[in-house]
């Protein structure tokens, strides 16, 4: 809403300045959000006078005018308008000006060969009419003495622009804020003088609200204005409109736009002699068409409000109008309607049928029921002053009454909500100043509320009002007690917190992404799950949610290695989901890293990341994070995003659990999918919502402290065993012979090649042998050593290299 | 002279030469050998006359120590100056580069959450969480946000089907719902998240984080309100001194309702936080509105309090300086790097939040 103080001034007697005004609009929760500095913009402007022209020398169709412009020198000015001649006042633009059609800053140029300072305007480069065919003619007995003087009114209000909530459409109206801006102290409401409109002319044009379900107007209340000679606005009318950025189109039509951002009121007005047999207003049949003001043709639905005659359509009720019974300068009769429309049936329509206008703006909001008359009085005066003509009998037709809203405020839920005390005389002051009827006793306030205020339904409406117009100022700060009562954070977001800045620790950056991504980049991560597409996507790359945090991850990693960073390790910990219903969702964390390991060192090797690089990346983090490395089991079966021979797949315990997290290298394929040149790019997913909590509380588990100080044995065996055994599992076969001597199993060193069968490797183990008891002899060494040999050979098929 | 003197003297003149290991340890024989000059003195005791035997036997043990000691020392000395010989051969430059280590980050969103939470957190808040994807109802209608109502306008929201039922949350507002719904009052918690708007532009993400805050209880007022959110401010922006702003707003679930602004300056091109005569709304907050209890089944007539929204991402930007939004989602490594905590800088009420 973007007002002036000026206009404010119509409705409100003040002395104070503009600066205390921005301050307490913001207060009573009017928040200024922005201030436009039209007024000065303006002042460059100057009426002039041509005191000479001749032909330019080389052009044939513009002139070289010698402008007076008030000072001592006349100025030379380039011009194309054919109605330049000489003894004609205009409008004159000095370089610096900023012309408010086009916005564009003038200065000083050469046309043709010929220096030309500044611009004579037109009406519609000021935006003054639509008027573009030559220059702005001022009327010379009014301005001959005004030559040399700045063209609009000086005047020093800024355009205030407002953020108004959408609970308050009395607001969208200057005296609705001059009402709000009195209440809280800032200076008068002025009366609003209505002078009644004594005719004894009948409104001759028939208007009916058809009974009908839904129906979206309840109210519509005529003039008709007989023998107006249409025209432009007055200057001050004008002034007003241009003061607050709108452009002045004809008088009927800027006056229905002037009692509209007055009062908030509404109006539209028809060419009466356009409209056949009468009008009715009803509820639209499917498929009805009808052309708008804005030129577009919409074509109807069932059961949208219009006002129609016997001809169709003339327009959306509280929404557009229809060019069919526009006014134009030419109209001779005028039927003004101000009309009550239901904020529901007119935000329906609006969304149906995309459509945003002032008045669907305000009417969705909620109009004042009893304005209709206040409106259309005002408006009718307006018309008749200023393009004559009679002003009918009112004419108001009704459907539905205004039910009036009453609410039994107990005065003392005010302290109960705000914390502090104001009197009752203080709580009655405000009421009334906002419009309320009261009546009450000690404790309850019977409330009438304004018929403006749809948005005051019940009690604690009323305290929001006093706490408002009081001052939130007044609230007195309860500091905060330090007491907790219940952990903050569950066992799972403590896991939550620990991963994050566990796998942070492992070199990894964390990177934040959208939760939606690109399906073409999501088909390659979601292995067998659907698209959870987006109905209205913010752009076309950004059209499905995530099924793997990789799909993300890889893009944006892609987009690090183009800026020349080779050695990257992403990760991110979020949402995936698989549904689009509440909740489908996990969080996993997802990691990747690029590129080397010790590039351009001195002092080691360079070499690629590798899949055991990850693997030590998860493993250690599950181990910090708690769970016991000795039950994890891994196996290789993992998403086809995967290298199928170099990843593997990690379950918390052999046996049940759920997928704890996949580790491996990032299929190649996809690799040259979305063209990632690195060296090598590997990935790793760790499943939260899959890890099962420790049943142990880190306490419960300190409290077990066990070590032997008994001599402790290191024994190496070498088995040659088939190629594809897993290590994995000839290490538990060893550790499970003898749980409480084998302290330690470790794989040294894996050979495969020269004295080694075809289809078999070398696998080297180191075993640690302590008891909890005693020192072992050398007798019991030999007999675990016997057992460990034995038993791996029978169970695994290997022999022992001898 | 003695005998004993005599070889005193002698031996110490030939200590005093530059020996190495060997001819040390062949002067030590000399005199303490089997038949060594020392040992034989030795033998001769029994030989000297009673009177003189004491005297004979305690000089002998004086010259002995003392021979003994300086052979001692002298063999420590040259053993000293060979390892240092060696360690000499072996130095290295030490200015060359260690070896090559990687340093990981956390993104300054989930460090000013757990900013966020420590604080929250010592005023007796607990952590609640919700689910990205919403229905309808809980993301607006039992916000007291009806179908067909202006203040949807206020969101611009993502939908996941046709009929508009299945949304992305435009706050974290379905938070409170859920909470409630599923225990009973008191509540006290806040709720950090994603929320998402389709809006795109250089102050707005399409996906950006909220953390939402609920205190319910018997009298809970506009004070507590104030209150609490005072000292959340003040603490998270670690000054002492905050100028705060309560001003009158409109949100459909609470009544009343307010933003929150902080006063704030630029100087030296820096913002600072706390001074100055300007301001920065930097969220949002009122009273529960009763209809939204009703909605939970939580009786209004016996319970009420506050809640409030705040925008995370803003809150990093002005604590940590970061000027464009969408910098936070571009995974720029060189930003990571930058704008990233080290994940040892845990926030805490004992050590404070930030360095």
């Amino acid at each position: 809403m973007k007002i002036t103080y000026d206009w404010l001034k119509d409705h409100l007697q003040t002395k104070n300045s503009e600066n205390q005004l921005l301050e307490k609009l913001t207060d009573i929760g009017l928040e200024v959000e922005g201030i436009g500095n039209t007024s000065s913009d303006l002042d460059k402007f100057i009426v002039s006078k041509i005191v000479r022209t001749e032909k330019h020398p080389n052009a044939d169709r513009l002139k070289v005018c010698d402008v007076d412009i008030g000072q001592k020198k006349i100025i030379k000015v380039v011009c194309g308008a054919r109605n330049a001649k000489e003894g004609l006042l205009t409008i004159y633009a000095p370089p610096g000006a900023i012309i408010p059609k086009n916005k564009m800053k003038l200065v000083v140029t050469q046309i043709r060969g010929v220096t030309s300072n500044g611009m004579l305007c037109s009406d519609s480069e000021l935006e003054l009419s639509d008027e573009s065919d030559g220059i702005t003619e001022l009327k010379y007995s009014k301005y001959k003495d005004k030559i040399g003087k700045k063209y609009f009114n000086k005047n020093n209000s800024n355009l205030i622009d407002l953020a108004i909530t959408p609970n308050r459409p009395d607001c969208l109206g200057v005296r609705g804020i001059a009402r709000d801006l009195a209440t809280a102290g800032f200076g008068k409401l002025k009366d609003n003088k209505i002078n009644k409109i004594k005719s004894k002319g009948k409104q001759k044009i028939s208007i009916k609200i058809l009974k009908e379900k839904n129906q979206g107007c309840t109210i519509f209340g005529s003039y008709l204005v007989t023998n107006v000679q249409n025209a432009e606005s007055p200057k001050w009318l004008k002034d007003k409109l241009i003061s607050i950025g709108q452009k002045p189109i004809s008088a009927i039509v800027d006056i229905t736009n002037y009692v509209m951002l007055d009062l908030n009121r509404p109006l539209h007005a028809y060419d009466a002699d356009k409209i056949q047999k009468g009008i009715v207003v009803r509820n639209s049949k499917k498929g009805e068409k009808f052309k708008a003001l804005d030129n577009k043709e919409y074509k109807l639905d069932e059961g949208m409000c219009v006002i129609s005659d016997n001809a169709g359509v003339l327009g959306l009720g509280g929404i557009i109008g229809g060019i069919r019974s526009g006014t134009e300068f030419n109209t001779k009769n005028v039927l003004i309607e101000s009309a009550y429309f239901n904020p529901k049936s007119i935000r329906k329509t609006s969304k149906q049928l995309n459509i945003d206008t002032d008045a669907k703006f305000r009417f969705e909001r909620g109009i004042d029921p009893l304005s209709i008359e206040q409106g259309l009085i005002k408006a009718a005066n307006l018309i008749k002053e200023v393009c004559g003509g009679e002003i009918s009998k009112i004419d108001i037709q009704k459907v539905d009454k205004y039910k009036e809203k009453n609410i039994n405020f107990e005065i003392e839920l005010f302290e109960k909500i705000s914390g502090f005390k104001i009197s009752k005389k203080e709580i009655l002051k405000i009421l009334n100043d906002l419009g309320f009827e009261v009546k009450g006793d000690k404790k309850f306030l019977k409330l009438k509320v304004p018929s403006w205020r749809p948005d005051i339904e019940e009690s604690i409406d009323v305290v929001e009002e006093l706490v408002r117009i009081y001052g939130y100022d007044k609230i007195k700060k309860i500091d905060p007690i330090k007491i907790r009562s219940k952990s903050t954070l569950n066992k799972t977001q403590k896991l939550f917190h620990f991963l994050q800045r566990s796998i942070a620790t492992k070199g990894y950056q964390e990177a934040i992404t959208w939760s939606f991504t690109d399906s073409k980049i999501n088909d390659l991560f979601k292995s067998n799950m659907k698209n959870i597409e987006i109905v209205n996507p913010i752009s076309s790359d950004l059209n499905v949610l995530r099924n793997s945090i990789f799909s993300n991850l890889t893009i944006y990693l892609n987009k690090n290695l183009d800026r020349g960073i080779k050695d990257l390790s992403l990760f991110e910990i979020g949402p995936i989901f698989y549904g689009s219903n509440p909740g489908d969702q996990e969080t996993v964390v997802g990691g990747l890293r690029s590129g080397k390991v010790s590039r351009l060192s001195w002092i080691e090797k360079d070499r690629n990341v590798d899949v055991f690089d990850v693997k030590k990346d998860v493993i250690q983090t599950l181990v910090e994070s708690g769970y016991d490395k000795s039950k994890i089991f891994i196996d290789d079966q993992t998403p086809n995003y995967y290298h199928p021979g170099k990843s593997g797949r990690i379950f918390l315990n052999k046996r049940k659990d759920k997928v704890a997290a996949y580790f491996g290298e990032i299929h190649p394929n996809i690799l040259n999918r979305i063209d990632i040149k690195t060296e090598a790019l590997l990935g790793f997913e760790i499943f939260v919502d899959n890890l099962k909590q420790p049943k142990k509380s880190l306490k419960d588990q300190k409290n077990i402290y066990q070590v032997s100080d008994f001599q402790k044995s290191e024994r190496d065996f070498a088995f040659i065993i088939d190629k594809n055994f897993k290590s994995q599992e000839i290490i538990e076969v060893i550790s499970n012979i003898d749980k409480e001597l084998i302290r330690n199993v470790n794989i040294f060193d894996i050979y495969e090649g020269e004295n080694i069968p075809n289809g078999k490797k070398s696998i080297a183990l180191n075993v640690t042998i302590q008891s909890m008891t005693k020192t072992l002899k050398d007798k019991d060494l030999e007999k675990v050593n016997k057992l460990i040999v034995d038993t791996v050979e029978n169970t695994t098929g290997a022999k022992i290299r001898s | 002279m003695s005998d004993l003197k005599k070889i005193k003297e002698e031996f110490l003149s030939k200590l005093n030469k530059k020996l190495n290991v060997s001819e040390i340890n062949q002067i030590k024989s000399d005199l303490f050998g089997k038949n060594g000059l020392v040992s034989s003195q030795f033998k001769k005791i029994g030989t000297i006359p009673e009177s003189e035997r004491k005297k004979f036997a305690s000089d002998l043990n004086i010259i002995k120590d003392e021979l003994q000691d300086l052979i001692n020392l002298k063999i420590n000395e040259v053993e000293i100056n060979e390892i240092n010989e060696k360690l000499k051969k072996e130095k290295i430059d030490v200015t060359l580069p260690e070896r090559n280590f990687v340093r990981g980050k956390i993104h300054p969103v989930s460090q000013t959450i757990d900013e966020i939470s420590s604080i929250f957190s010592e005023i007796g808040f607990s952590v609640e969480e919700g689910p990205d994807v919403e229905n309808e109802y809980n993301n607006f209608t039992a916000l007291n946000t009806p179908y067909n109502h202006p203040a949807r306008d206020m969101h611009d929201t993502f939908y996941l089907d046709e009929k508009k039922e299945k949304l992305l949350r435009t706050h974290t507002s379905p938070v409170q719902i859920r909470t409630m719904l599923k225990d009973k009052p008191p509540f006290k918690i806040i709720a950090p998240g994603r929320t998402y708007r389709s809006d795109s532009d250089q102050t707005h993400a399409p996906m950006f984080h909220q953390v939402e805050g609920l205190h319910i209880d018997k009298d809970i007022n506009m004070g507590h309100l104030k209150g609490y959110l005072n000292y959340f401010i003040k603490e998270f922006f670690e000054v002492d001194k905050i100028k705060m702003r309560f001003r009158p707003s409109h949100f459909p679930f609470t009544e009343p309702s307010a933003e929150v602004d902080i006063g704030y300056e630029i100087k030296d091109g820096k913002i600072v936080i706390g001074e100055g005569d300007k301001w920065l709304e930097i969220l949002g907050c009122g009273m529960v509105h009763p209809n939204v209890l009703k909605n939970v089944k939580v009786n209004p007539e016996k319970f009420q309090g506050y809640a409030f929204g705040i925008g995370i991402d803003r809150l990093a930007m002005l604590k940590y300086g970061i000027n464009d939004l969408r910098s936070f989602f571009e995974c720029d490594y060189r930003w990571l790097n930058h704008f990233g905590f080290d994940p040892l800088d845990v926030p805490t009420n004992y050590r404070g939040l930030s360095r």
